[in-house]
């Protein structure tokens, strides 16, 4: 947590209100990303990092949210002290997000030229000839073939990858210093994907803007991330740099989720095995749990981690796991 | 275009409307005879060459009385129409996404007028407020009101949860610009399709009105009117009631097969599930 942070969150909690009971989507959580860098923020559906996203940008309704942290800071300013309108005028101007679903993303009814334009002339207030050219521009920056001559072109007009790209320069025509990428590639085919990847590295060169990449896929961050955060049932259970979380990963969870990814040509045909998997699933965010929140499905777990929660421990440089392990390695079962 | 023309509903509903309209323009530039004009020597005659669709008891001739009358249909049709949309749509947007408070208010109030027989409660306003066509079209509107404020609110809070309507608050736009630019176009169809039948309903209404002599006043030509006139003469002039009435069902058909077609059209999966 370093004074030259673009963004640092320190202990968001996000709780649910509703008739069925209080759930906490996030507890808990700290997060610090720097001018520039690129975080990647990984787990499973449900396990908080599309509602940490949201808090940040002050996109969550509340009620039914109920939203508290010590601090949630952006280039020295406290995020949750400003007005709603306060918000808004650095919601697309500084922190700009980008959503999972590119087929829903865009108006249908509006063009994408105009949809383009629109943060330009909120933000920036540019007369519609101004922002058009602007949006032409970044049309093109995103690789849109002919862009000027498709700013009347509605969504259905494009495919998936396309519109994936549309949605790219609505949010970076203002040139914002966060991007906050919401598993910009899932809705993707695999090749698209390796395209739309490579265009958000360009972007952020060009720009210098910061990436938080919210994402199921591992594979995703080693492409692009220079760090990673695991996070699982609301908190972090790990953090470090990207090449030592995948030589070195501490924390039962991100072991198994490495080794669900499917190797390619690894193993082919009939010999090949079973994809590991982790067992059980992530709990409702309506339980209360003692003790550590992943021990109904680790391998390793015993007495202790059922009673205490673990901290987050230091496991090496700027490496850290939520991990009864550390202090008891020789719990470790030797298969894994 | 095509699209809409290859619905057979729409199709013969836009024909007939379009009769309706037509009639209506024509009778404010030319009338076979002025629909006021009286003749004591022409009266209760059946359909001739000089009057095709007969004389009333003043011997005013039917069809310039209903193509007057057809003026006073449509423009009952267009203002009550646009008090609903105007006030329910505002009110409907209100609703959903004014808060708890807003919402619960307008929705009881939208139930409590609802929970009123229609046309008693037209009756009551007239009554109160005298007996005019402007009162007619007013009492009408005021119905229209919630029909289209609980039609907006549903709609507008589908649209709400669509992925766009976040993207566009996450780049920084305004709420009330977000519901004008991203909303409004979105919920524009339903609104259309419910508007242009209930455009039928208005026309329908403005004659049961008019009929109970709550609605236009004499010497006005409405079809609705003229049915009432007619009752007297049914045995011995029944085309005096077979004409007007006739325009009332032409016009009533033509917009609800517009509006049905219009929903085939626009809203494919509501065609589907009839």
């Amino acid at each position: 947590m370093t004074d030259e942070a673009l963004l640092s969150i320190e202990n968001l909690r996000v709780r649910f209100r509703t008739p069925e009971g209080t759930g906490t989507a996030v507890d808990g959580v700290d997060l610090a990303i720097a001018a520039g860098e690129t975080l990647g923020v990984v787990g499973e559906s449900g396990c908080g990092k599309s509602v940490t996203a949201l808090a940040v940008l002050g996109l969550l309704a509340a009620p039914p949210a109920e939203i508290e942290a010590d601090a949630v800071r952006f280039a020295g300013r406290d995020l949750l002290g400003l007005s709603a309108e306060e918000r808004r005028r650095i919601r697309g101007r500084e922190i700009a997000m980008i959503f999972q679903e590119p087929m829903t993303s865009l108006n249908p009814l509006l063009p994408i030229g105009r949809q383009v334009a629109e943060p330009l002339r909120v933000h920036l207030e540019l007369s519609a000839a101004e922002a058009r050219d602007l949006a032409a521009t970044w049309l093109e920056k995103v690789k849109i073939p002919d862009a000027r001559r498709r700013l009347g072109d509605f969504p259905h007009q494009l495919s998936g990858g396309m519109r994936q790209r549309v949605m790219i320069a609505m949010a970076m025509v203002c040139r914002p210093r966060l991007l906050i990428a919401d598993e910009p590639t899932t809705a993707l085919d695999v090749t698209i994907q390796a395209q739309i990847l490579s265009l958000m590295r360009e972007l952020k060169e060009e720009t210098g803007t910061a990436l938080l990449l919210i994402t199921h896929n591992l594979g995703v961050v080693a492409q692009t991330a220079s760090r990673v955060v695991v996070m699982y049932a609301g908190q972090i259970v790990e953090e470090a740099p990207v090449a030592r979380l995948f030589e070195e990963p501490f924390h039962p969870y991100t072991r198994g989720l490495l080794r669900s990814i499917p190797v390619l040509g690894g193993r082919t045909g009939l010999e090949a095995g079973r994809l590991a998997e982790i067992p059980g699933l992530v709990p409702a965010i309506t339980e209360r749990l003692a003790g550590c929140r992943f021990a109904g499905r680790c391998p390793h777990a015993f007495a202790l981690c059922r009673e205490n929660a673990p901290p987050l421990f230091a496991i090496g440089p700027a490496h850290h796991a939520r991990c009864w392990l550390q202090v008891h390695p020789e719990r470790r079962r030797r298969d894994d | 275009m095509r699209r809409f023309f290859g619905n057979k509903n729409f199709t013969v509903g836009f024909l007939l409307s379009a009769a309706v309209v037509l009639a209506a323009a024509l009778s404010l530039l030319w009338t076979p005879y002025d629909p006021n004009r009286m003749s004591a020597l022409e009266r209760l005659e059946g359909p001739s060459l000089r009057h095709p669709l007969g004389t009333d008891q003043y011997g005013r001739d039917t069809l310039s009385r209903i193509l007057a009358g057809a003026v006073n249909s449509i423009l009952v049709g267009l203002v009550t129409v646009a008090i609903g949309l105007v006030l329910g749509v505002a009110l409907g947007l209100l609703a959903a996404y004014g808060g708890r408070a807003a919402d619960e208010a307008i929705m009881r109030l939208a139930d409590l007028l609802f929970g009123f027989p229609a046309v008693l409660t037209a009756i009551l306003i007239t009554s109160i407020l005298g007996p005019s066509m402007v009162n007619a079209m007013l009492a009408i509107g005021i119905f229209y009101i919630p029909v289209f404020a609980r039609l907006t609110r549903a709609v507008a809070r589908v649209v709400w949860e669509k992925e766009f309507i976040a993207a566009a608050r996450a780049s920084g736009i305004g709420e009330l610009a977000i519901v004008r630019r991203h909303v409004l176009p979105n919920i524009l169809s339903p609104l259309l399709i419910q508007g242009t039948i209930q455009f039928a309903v208005a026309i329908l209404a403005e004659a049961g009105l008019s009929y109970l002599g709550l609605g236009t006043q004499p010497p006005h030509a409405s079809w609705g009117r003229m049915l009432n006139e007619a009752q007297t003469f049914l045995d011995t002039s029944p085309w005096m009631a077979i004409f007007p009435g006739l325009a009332i069902a032409w016009a009533v058909l033509g917009f609800n097969l517009m509006g049905d077609g219009l929903r085939d059209v626009l809203d494919p999966k509501m065609a589907r599930l009839r």
